[in-house]
């Protein structure tokens, strides 16, 4: 008999990743939809293994969307986004400077040091840089760019390089850090950053982050399943609570695309992928 | 109308939440809160903030820092299936301050570690407390017997005496020395047999794990204080025996905590009440006779509770008495190969009543010592005969009772 088991990606960014999808697995097992999951030290290599048949569905970074979305072009296996969080919808980056710097503008950043995340995070480093870029300040040229790379190929999922970024502001080692709009607000409350002591210089559009992702060739009726699964699920229900409480959401929202033009435009300008998905940026380690 | 709230500059960063989720508890359903802010950063937080709590938001393009807030339903589905522990407190408190209603006959595990009546959110862990019925652990006077046990707690420092002078002859000094290991091997039972079932009692039974919890201080203090005695003008301890340990080790291997609170409570520590009142009156030196004046008060509290919670069981478990009973002679048995109390203490108890060598004070000693056997049988035969127990069978039992006294 085949094995009718739905198998999906996810990338082991932290130990709670465990926790979290053996959680779900235990709900939709439950709920009739055999259900597994394969965990992966990189998303490099789920994108790999939706293409390869190894996974039938992927929970992507927006990056990881994106090298998705190209390849299947490239391939003509179109892929689609099914679901997604509440909290991955509409995010916004920050470039903070310190309060007495002296840096009131965008182009006052000329010269300086600007800390950014990991290589590879689309909130700490792709989308602020480019969005600095489109500003008329070209990273490397017209500032120095100082990467707080913190485990690469997990595409900026781990909080530590934005956290290390803004460490080295407050230590003068910085002129400027780059951030996800939330971690401002939580690095304020939690003070590694003091109160009144930074502001936001500036604040990207908004973008989207996470997402299901599928291939043409998954199993229609199973993805279907766990679509409605997951749209079912609720917060109220005590049982599925902590579950979404770590995965950090209150509710799945339908999977949209609409929210990824300004990583594509950074991915292009930095050179991060081809247009076919393959990873040309050199220094790129995962 | 739907509300407003200008918070002036108070960001995020020094508490600007706490005021909006102040005045969003105030938004009628499909409803939404203007807020208006001048800190600097606020939009960028207020986005932050309203996203985690699955607010949505809408901010001025006319006006900065003047922001919609329409609040998702994620903090009323938090609260959807809460529950609170055990009754709230409206019915009239009985002396104590303990209503008896408010005390539920079964502790749901649900409620964990929840404050009695606090309102406990859906979905929490379970904590597994074996102990988790009234009847199991229950005493009707439970709040009283910890309201008397923390207004009598004493520190060894200031409630005995140390420098009082005294001089004993080297062989009474010895069996003061060899009485004190003894007790103090006893009471290290009487710590830790509470000790074990205390992790096992559901937390809802608040005054039952704060009079364990204290009963068990009371014997850190009662070790701390026979082993300062010991130590006062010696520097070797006594003798343990195989025996003594073995009559003791019966006591942790007792799995229910009503039987092991009837043989460690009523009979043992009730048989040390007495003994510890025979040492006040006939202890050869003033230290050792504070001594035991305080720790006996202490142990007739143990005692006290023992009781209350044996009575209290038997009313809704009758069959518990034979249970006890058979505990009794059970433990009889295990022990009948063995030689009881210790020759050493047995004899160190004369000595120390004698007080010196001459035969008359030896012989002294020893009636005193068979007066104090007396005794402890007697009181053994009526705390069981309070406990519904017929006089013949209380007789009977009282006599089964270990020869370790404890």
């Amino acid at each position: 008999m085949a094995d009718k088991t739905l198998v999906m990606g996810a990338v082991a960014y932290a130990p709670k990743v465990v926790t979290i999808w053996d959680g779900f697995k235990e709900y939709f097992a439950g709920h009739d939809l055999a259900f597994d999951y394969v965990l992966f030290s990189n998303y490099e290599r789920q994108v790999q293994a939706l293409f390869d048949g190894g996974i039938d569905v992927a929970w992507n970074s927006p990056l990881a969307w994106i090298r998705a979305e190209r390849i299947g072009r490239a391939r003509g296996q179109p892929v689609r986004a099914i679901a997604m969080r509440d909290t991955d919808c509409d995010l916004t980056s920050v470039i903070v400077v310190r309060s007495d710097a002296g840096i009131k503008t965008v182009a006052d950043l000329k010269g300086k040091r600007v800390g950014v995340g990991a290589i590879d995070s689309p909130q700490a480093t792709l989308i602020p840089l480019n969005y600095l870029r489109e500003q008329g300040l070209k990273p490397g040229t017209d500032f120095t760019v100082r990467r707080f790379d913190v485990l690469g190929g997990k595409h900026g999922d781990h909080i530590g390089g934005e956290r290390d970024a803004a460490q080295a502001l407050m230590a003068g080692e910085l002129d400027a850090a780059c951030m996800i709009d939330g971690n401002h607000l939580l690095f304020v409350s939690e003070g590694t950053l003091p109160a009144g002591r930074t502001r936001v210089l500036a604040q990207t559009p908004a973008y989207d982050h996470c997402n299901f992702t599928v291939t043409a060739r998954a199993p229609g009726a199973q993805i279907e399943q766990l679509h409605r699964l997951l749209m079912s699920m609720s917060y109220a229900d005590a049982a599925v609570r902590p579950l979404l409480d770590l995965e950090g959401l209150k509710a799945w929202k339908q999977g949209r695309t609409s929210g990824y033009a300004l990583l594509e435009k950074a991915v292009d300008a930095a050179r991060f992928y081809d247009t076919q998905g393959t990873i040309v940026e050199p220094e790129y380690r995962y | 109308m739907n509300p407003s709230i200008d918070i002036d500059d108070l960001g995020f960063e020094r508490g600007a939440h706490l005021l909006i989720k102040h005045a969003l508890r105030g938004v009628a359903p499909g409803g939404r809160l203007a807020v208006s802010c001048r800190a600097p950063d606020f939009g960028v937080h207020l986005l932050g903030w309203c996203r985690a709590q699955g607010h949505r938001l809408e901010l001025s393009a006319q006006t900065p820092g003047l922001a919609w807030i329409t609040p998702g339903d994620a903090h009323a589905n938090r609260w959807h299936g809460a529950e609170r522990a055990g009754a709230p407190t409206p019915s009239s408190p009985q002396a104590d301050g303990v209503a008896a209603s408010d005390v539920a006959d079964h502790a749901a595990p649900a409620w964990g570690l929840a404050a009695r009546g606090a309102l406990v959110e859906a979905g929490g862990p379970d904590f597994g407390f074996a102990l988790d019925t009234k009847r199991a652990i229950w005493a009707d006077d439970v709040a009283h017997l910890y309201a008397q046990a923390q207004a009598q707690q004493w520190n060894p420092d200031d409630a005995i005496d140390w420098t009082q002078p005294f001089e004993l002859p080297d062989e009474v000094e010895d069996a003061v020395v060899q009485v004190m290991t003894y007790l103090i091997e006893n009471e290290n039972a009487a710590l830790l047999v509470p000790a074990r079932f205390l992790g096992q009692v559901h937390p809802h039974f608040r005054e039952v794990t704060q009079l364990l919890a204290i009963q068990i201080a009371d014997e850190a203090r009662h070790i701390e204080v026979f082993t300062r005695r010991a130590q006062l003008k010696r520097r070797r301890m006594g003798v343990s025996t195989v025996g003594g340990q073995a009559s003791l080790k019966t006591l942790f291997d007792e799995s229910e905590f009503a039987v092991a609170s009837f043989l460690l409570s009523v009979l043992g520590e009730g048989t040390f009440v007495s003994l510890l009142r025979f040492l006040q009156e006939h202890a050869p030196d003033p230290v050792t006779r504070q001594i035991a004046r305080l720790t006996a008060r202490d142990e007739a509290r143990h005692v006290a509770f023992g009781m209350a919670h044996l009575e209290y069981q038997l009313q809704h478990d009758p069959e518990l008495r034979g249970r006890l009973a058979l505990a009794v002679q059970s433990r009889f048995d295990t022990l009948a190969q063995t030689s009881g109390l210790n020759e050493e203490v047995f004899d160190a108890l004369v000595l120390l009543a004698a007080g010196g060598w001459s035969i008359g004070q030896i012989a002294s000693g020893f009636d005193k010592v068979q007066a104090l056997k007396q005794d402890m049988a007697g009181g053994r035969q009526m705390r069981m005969k309070r406990l519904g127990f017929e006089l013949g069978e209380a007789k009977r039992l009282a006599a089964l009772h270990t020869r370790n006294f404890m």
